[in-house]
């Protein structure tokens, strides 16, 4: 009996719990860390990194000035923010389209019964997750000018490689290598997901009708594969954009500023030259860059008519 | 039939090429790990001839490469449960409570993850600063103990899961909670494998937040460890390798353990932008 009465009592509380609060009190608790956290470390920092960009403070100093749009100017007058401007784009371009293309002729040729597939993919895919310090040291000795296996390699087939990292002509290229080393892996496996989602009887009946290997490829891989090329210009256009551990470990952004990314020079500015403001107002030009590319994917994807989801 | 043997060869040469300059880096950094210093003038790629296992030793004896270890430890597994036990709770959310604002939060989750970092670096360095937490480890782990990612993820692995188990349970009076941890997690071991390998590698590999968040020496993670190692260590390849061998080492075995997971995660979710 005892049981009896607790059953009848319990579902009436429950229900009238239910009836006055709905579900709030589940949807609060399921839903508070990741609205105290995003809004903490995410939200509220890039509204109030705009509105640092307004004011010269040196992060110490209880006084901050308000200057307006001035630090904005200061940057537009810089001439190391249009040497970190263009190196960046250099840098985002160069590992972009790189990538790009290894990335998919790696997808095509592993796209068939091969032996040792799996291996391939992993090993082409390792340097992906392989740690960007970790990354930067050893190809720092890769590049070593004397004992690196790179001009060891050169001098092997007689020519003398330059002396890479710090010869200011060829420090970025040498940055972009790495960058492209860890980006290859991620795009071929993607692509060759891509790839796989083609159906064969595309290919068959372009046989039929006589069409060559390039032919096919040309004229159903590559269209087909549009959507996911995109995607993957975009993705590593941003990833480009914030690139920051390998120019602080391969180069520090020299020599003579050949390197010195945005994000570098974002970071120069911030921690150690206490410049909150001025940096903030590099964090923003970046966002606009990252936006713009954004924005234009968002329209091309739409007006495209992919149809993709 | 010849020229078809031909493309075949042809193919394997050019996958094997460039599989091998893939590889190449990490068989350098492991062969010249295990060189004796003197043995770095011989010819590339050359395998040492006698192994100098003491350079593991000594690179993890020059710098405080166990605390380093520590430190990474405490603060990737903090990341990873953190990170799978509330993107999951959130991703459950919103794919199963009504509520208002539920979508506009959604896309509000999504929103922030076309923030870049460096755009929310200097404010979340004021907060922390301010927190006091500057050297510890609630730096290193909470301001990234959400991930928007993982919460998509979640999101969209609870909306492919049927309702009516968790329909039938309501019925008989279970509350959200008891649904969440005893119905629906233990059926989301797929998603949670896949969160938490990404979560451990974004952890493991990070360097930037770390860096400005830690000064002292106690309280470096690996990856900044080892960037300060090579400052001081500039042109001492042996310990340098050694040094970069055991840091990503982790990495890779994390990797190797939950490959399918890790590949199927990023093809789900870059074929369905």
């Amino acid at each position: 009996m005892v049981n009896g009465v607790r059953l009848q009592k319990t579902p009436s509380k429950a229900s009238w719990w239910r009836r006055t609060l709905g579900e709030w009190p589940a949807v609060l608790f399921f839903l508070l860390p990741t609205v105290a956290v995003l809004g903490t470390f995410n939200l509220y920092p890039a509204l109030y990194s705009l509105y640092l960009s307004l004011f010269e403070w040196n992060g110490l100093s209880p006084a901050r000035e308000f200057v307006g749009l001035a630090n904005y100017a200061r940057l537009l007058a810089s001439g190391e923010f249009w040497n970190s401007l263009r190196v960046t784009l250099l840098y985002a371009g160069g590992v972009t389209l790189l990538a790009l293309a290894l990335g998919l002729g790696v997808a095509v040729l592993l796209n068939q019964p091969i032996l040792g597939q799996s291996v391939y993919r992993v090993l082409y895919f390792l340097p992906v997750i392989t740690p960007t310090v970790a990354s930067g040291v050893v190809w720092k000795y890769l590049f070593d000018p004397t004992q690196g296996v790179v001009n060891r390699g050169l001098l092997a087939v007689g020519l003398e490689g330059p002396s890479w990292l710090s010869d200011p002509s060829w420090a970025l290229a040498a940055v972009v290598v790495v960058g492209v080393w860890k980006r290859v892996g991620f795009n071929m496996v993607v692509y060759l997901a891509a790839l796989q989602g083609i159906p064969r009887a595309y290919y068959e009946a372009a046989q039929l009708d006589g069409a060559g290997p390039w032919q096919q490829f040309r004229h159903i891989t590559l269209p087909l594969l549009a959507p996911t090329t995109f995607f993957l210009i975009v993705t590593a256009l941003i990833d480009a954009f914030q690139v920051f551990d390998l120019v602080y470990v391969m180069t520090s952004g020299g020599p003579l500023s050949s390197t010195d990314v945005l994000g570098y020079y974002l970071y120069r500015q911030a921690f150690r030259y206490s410049e909150l403001g001025f940096a903030s107002a590099v964090a923003y030009v970046m966002f606009a860059l990252i936006f713009v590319v954004t924005v234009v994917q968002f329209r091309l994807s739409r007006g495209g008519g992919q149809g993709e989801g | 039939m010849k020229a078809r043997a031909l493309r075949t060869a042809l193919v394997r040469l050019l996958l094997a090429g460039g599989a091998f300059l893939s590889a190449m880096p990490f068989l350098w950094m492991l062969t010249t790990a295990l060189k004796p210093e003197s043995a770095l003038y011989q010819p590339p790629l050359l395998f040492p001839t006698h192994f100098e296992w003491t350079n593991f030793i000594r690179a993890w004896q020059a710098a405080p490469f166990p605390r380093f270890f520590l430190n990474s430890a405490v603060m990737t597994v903090g990341i990873v449960l953190a990170q799978t036990l509330f993107s999951a709770m959130a991703g459950y959310a919103l794919a199963r409570m009504r509520f208002a604002g539920r979508n506009l939060l959604f896309f509000g989750v999504l929103g922030t993850m076309m923030i870049p970092f460096p755009v929310t670096l200097i404010p979340s360095f004021l907060v922390v600063n301010a927190l006091g937490w500057i050297d510890t480890y609630n730096a290193l782990i909470i301001p990234r103990a959400v991930s928007a990612f993982a919460i998509f993820l979640f999101r969209q692995f609870f909306l492919s899961l049927p309702r009516e188990l968790e329909e039938a349970a309501l019925m008989d009076g279970a509350g959200r909670l008891t649904i969440f941890f005893r119905i629906v997690l233990p059926l989301s071991t797929p998603v949670i494998a896949a969160s938490a390998i990404f979560s451990f590698l974004f952890a493991w590999n990070d360097f930037l937040w770390p860096l400005i968040v830690t000064n002292s020496p106690d309280m470096r993670t690996v990856q900044v460890g080892l960037a300060m190692f090579q400052g001081q260590y500039g042109v001492f390849w042996t310990l340098l390798s050694a040094a970069a061998t055991i840091v990503t080492l982790p990495a890779i075995l994390a990797f190797l353990a939950a490959q399918r997971q890790f590949i199927a995660g990023i093809t789900n979710t870059g074929l369905k932008e």
